[in-house]
C-alpha cells in the first residue's frame, strides 16, 4: 500500500492538490486516491473531490473552512484509509482497428515491433482500469495498458481528433468522448458514447470501471 | 423574448457555472466576471446565477420583442438601450422593439447583459453556461448568431423610472491600474520551488503580456522565459480556473472558465478567485503583473466580495426611486445601508 506521505500543495485558496505520485503510475496508489476521495467529501466545506493520475484535488468553500485544516485532515486519511479495489462496472469496447479512422495503426505496430496483427490483438487481450476520469466530459485515463504496447505522445498534438478514437498516449489508453486536440496515438474507432449531455447520466465510465476492447474488424 | 442583431460567435449565453462535476471531466464554466453578471441580476431583482448574455466581442446589439427590464455591467462600453445613453452598470426599463446596442469598451473587455427573470433555457447538469471547448449549455452549445431568439423567464419587476445604478469600490480605480499593469494576486502553486530562483524572481518581478490566444479556455502570456531548476514528467491532475502552468516553451498559460479540468504542466502558482474578474476584463495585449500574497489576503479578498454581495442585496430592498445609485462600499456593509 502507497501509505508514503503524500506531497499537499495549495491549488488557489479553495483547493488543494494531494500529490501521492511516486514516479511511474502506480494501481495500488490509484486504490488509495478513489477510497480518499470518498471520504473527502464527507469532510465538512468540502464541494468537489477530483481523482487524477495518483493524485486527489480537493476543492472547498475556504470561507467555511480554512486550507491548513483540510491539509491535516487529507493527511490523515491518506494515512488511515484502507485502499481498495472499487466494485466498477465491466464494459465491452467494440473497436474498428485501422483504416481512415486508426491513422497511426501501422505505425504503432511498427514502433513495437510487432506486425499490426500481433499488436491489436495484445491491446484486445488486456482489461484496463479507468483510473480517472476528466480534461474533458467523460474522458477516461485507462491503466493496465501492456507496456510493449506504449509509444510516447506525437511531439506536435493534432488540432482534432474525432469522438470515438481509440487512442493510447504513453504508458496510458483512452477513448476519445468527444472530437478535440490530442496528442495522443489513433489505434482505432469505436461507436459507443462516452458522453451525451442529454443522458440521465450523462457520462458512462466511472472510476474503478473495468474496460476490454474487442475487435470488430482490423482494417490496413 | 429577445432577438440578437448583432454580434460574434465568442459572445455567449453564461450563468454561474456548473461547478460539482469536475470529477467527471465538465468544466466549471459560467461568466468569466462572475460578479458582474451576478450583481447585473440582482439589479433586476433575479437570483444571481440567472442566465444572461457574455458580450466579448463589440459591437453588439439585440432587440427586445418584449418589454422587459435589463441590466448592463461589466466593461464600461457606450451603451443605449432605446436609443437612451445607458451609462456602465445600469438597470433600465426595455419596451418591445426597442434595441439595446453596446459599442466597443473604453475600458475592460467583456460585458453582461442580464434579463427580467433572465434567460429561459434548458439546463444541462444544473447550469445554462455555454461550455464552448465541449460544445453543450446555453444556445445548443454555440456563440451567438444574428437572428437567434431567446426566451425570457416570466418575471415581475420594479426599477425607478430613472433606472437604477451600481458603482463598485473595487473597480473604481480599476481603470487607472488596467491602464499601467493589471495586478492580480497569486498563491504559488504545487511547483513553485521547482523553478530556477531567477524564474520565480522574474514570474513575480517582470510584466506579462497577454498573447493572442486568449478565450474562455485560457489566456498565454508572454515575457521572460521560466524555467525550471531540473526537468518534471508529472502524471495528469485536477486543476482549477487561475491555475498559471508553464509548459516546456517557458512562456505561463493561465487556465480559465472553460479549462480542461485536468493537465499535466507544472504550475507555478495559481490567481485568487477574488481576481478573476481583472483577467476577464482583460483585452488581447494587455500587461499583467503577478503579486505573491499570503492565504490571509486572498480569504479577505474573498470574503470582501462576499461582504458587498450581501450589502447590495440588503441596499436594494431598502431602495428608493429617489436617486437609483446604489453605492457598493467593498469594506463595510453597515456604509452600503447607510447610503
Amino acid at each position: 500500500m502507497a501509505t508514503e506521505t503524500p506531497r499537499i500543495s495549495l491549488a488557489g485558496l479553495g483547493a488543494l492538490l494531494v500529490d501521492g505520485a511516486q514516479g511511474t503510475f502506480s494501481d495500488s496508489t490509484q486504490e488509495l486516491v478513489w477510497a480518499v476521495a470518498n471520504t473527502a467529501l464527507t469532510l465538512e466545506g468540502v464541494r468537489e473531490a477530483v481523482p487524477g493520475m495518483n493524485n486527489l484535488l480537493v476543492v472547498f468553500d475556504p470561507l467555511a473552512v480554512d486550507p491548513q485544516t483540510i491539509a491535516e485532515q487529507l493527511k490523515s486519511l491518506w494515512g488511515s484509509t484502507d485502499a481498495h479495489a472499487v466494485a466498477g462496472a465491466h464494459h465491452t469496447i467494440p473497436v474498428s482497428y485501422g483504416g481512415e479512422r486508426g491513422e497511426d495503426l501501422a505505425g504503432w505496430a511498427a514502433h513495437c515491433c510487432m506486425s499490426v496483427d500481433e499488436a491489436v490483438q495484445r491491446h484486445a487481450a488486456a482489461t484496463y482500469t479507468v483510473a480517472a476520469i476528466g480534461a474533458m466530459p467523460g474522458f477516461p485515463y485507462l491503466s493496465g495498458l501492456d507496456p510493449q504496447l506504449a509509444w510516447a505522445r506525437r511531439g506536435t498534438p493534432r488540432l482534432k481528433v474525432a469522438e470515438g478514437a481509440v487512442i493510447i498516449g504513453g504508458p496510458q489508453a483512452g477513448i476519445m468522448p468527444m472530437t478535440a486536440p490530442s496528442g495522443w496515438h489513433i489505434l482505432g474507432h469505436t461507436d459507443i458514447k462516452l458522453f451525451d449531455v442529454n443522458a440521465q447520466s450523462p457520462v458512462l465510465l466511472r472510476p474503478g470501471d473495468k474496460i476490454r476492447f474487442a475487435i470488430s474488424e482490423i482494417r490496413a | 423574448m429577445i432577438e440578437i442583431l448583432t454580434t460574434g460567435l465568442p459572445n455567449t449565453v453564461q450563468d454561474l457555472g456548473r461547478p460539482g462535476y469536475l470529477a467527471l471531466g465538465v468544466s466549471r464554466s459560467g461568466a468569466m466576471d462572475k460578479d458582474a453578471l451576478a450583481i447585473a441580476n440582482l439589479m433586476l431583482g433575479n437570483d444571481p446565477s440567472a442566465a444572461g448574455i457574455e458580450v466579448a466581442m463589440h459591437p453588439f446589439r439585440l432587440r427586445a420583442l418584449v418589454d422587459t427590464a435589463v441590466a448592463i455591467t461589466g466593461a464600461c462600453c457606450v451603451a443605449s438601450v432605446g436609443g437612451r445613453p445607458c451609462p456602465p452598470w445600469w438597470a433600465t426599463i426595455i419596451r418591445a422593439g426597442e434595441t439595446v446596442v453596446l459599442e466597443a469598451p473604453r475600458f475592460g473587455a467583456r460585458s453582461y447583459i442580464a434579463f427580467a427573470g433572465g434567460l429561459d433555457l434548458h439546463p444541462i447538469m444544473g447550469s445554462c453556461a455555454t461550455d464552448v471547448k465541449s460544445n453543450f449549455g446555453g444556445l445548443a452549445g454555440r456563440g451567438l448568431s444574428r437572428g437567434d431568439r431567446l426566451a425570457l423567464n416570466p418575471a415581475e419587476y420594479r426599477l425607478p423610472s430613472s433606472g437604477l445604478g451600481v458603482a463598485l469600490e473595487e473597480r473604481r480605480g480599476a481603470a487607472d491600474g488596467f491602464a499601467s499593469a493589471i495586478e492580480l494576486r497569486v498563491l504559488p502553486a504545487a511547483e513553485f520551488d521547482a523553478f530556477t530562483p531567477a524564474s520565480q524572481a522574474a514570474f513575480s518581478g517582470s510584466d506579462w503580456s497577454i498573447a493572442n490566444e486568449a478565450n474562455r479556455m485560457g489566456y498565454r502570456l508572454s515575457g521572460e522565459t521560466l524555467s525550471l531548476a531540473s526537468p518534471l514528467e508529472l502524471l495528469s491532475h485536477g486543476i482549477v480556473p487561475g491555475t498559471v502552468q508553464v509548459p516546456p516553451s517557458g512562456q505561463p498559460i493561465i487556465q480559465l472558465a472553460d479549462a480542461n479540468t485536468c493537465g499535466g504542466y507544472p504550475k507555478i502558482a495559481t490567481v485568487i478567485e477574488a481576481d478573476l474578474w481583472r483577467l476577464a476584463q482583460a483585452p488581447i495585449g494587455a500587461r499583467l503583473r503577478f503579486i505573491c500574497v499570503s492565504i490571509e489576503v486572498a480569504t479577505e479578498a474573498l470574503r470582501s466580495i462576499h461582504r458587498w454581495r450581501h450589502a447590495f442585496v440588503a441596499a436594494r430592498k431598502q431602495m428608493t426611486g429617489s436617486r437609483g445609485q446604489v453605492d457598493i462600499l467593498q469594506d463595510s456593509v453597515t456604509d452600503a445601508q447607510r447610503t
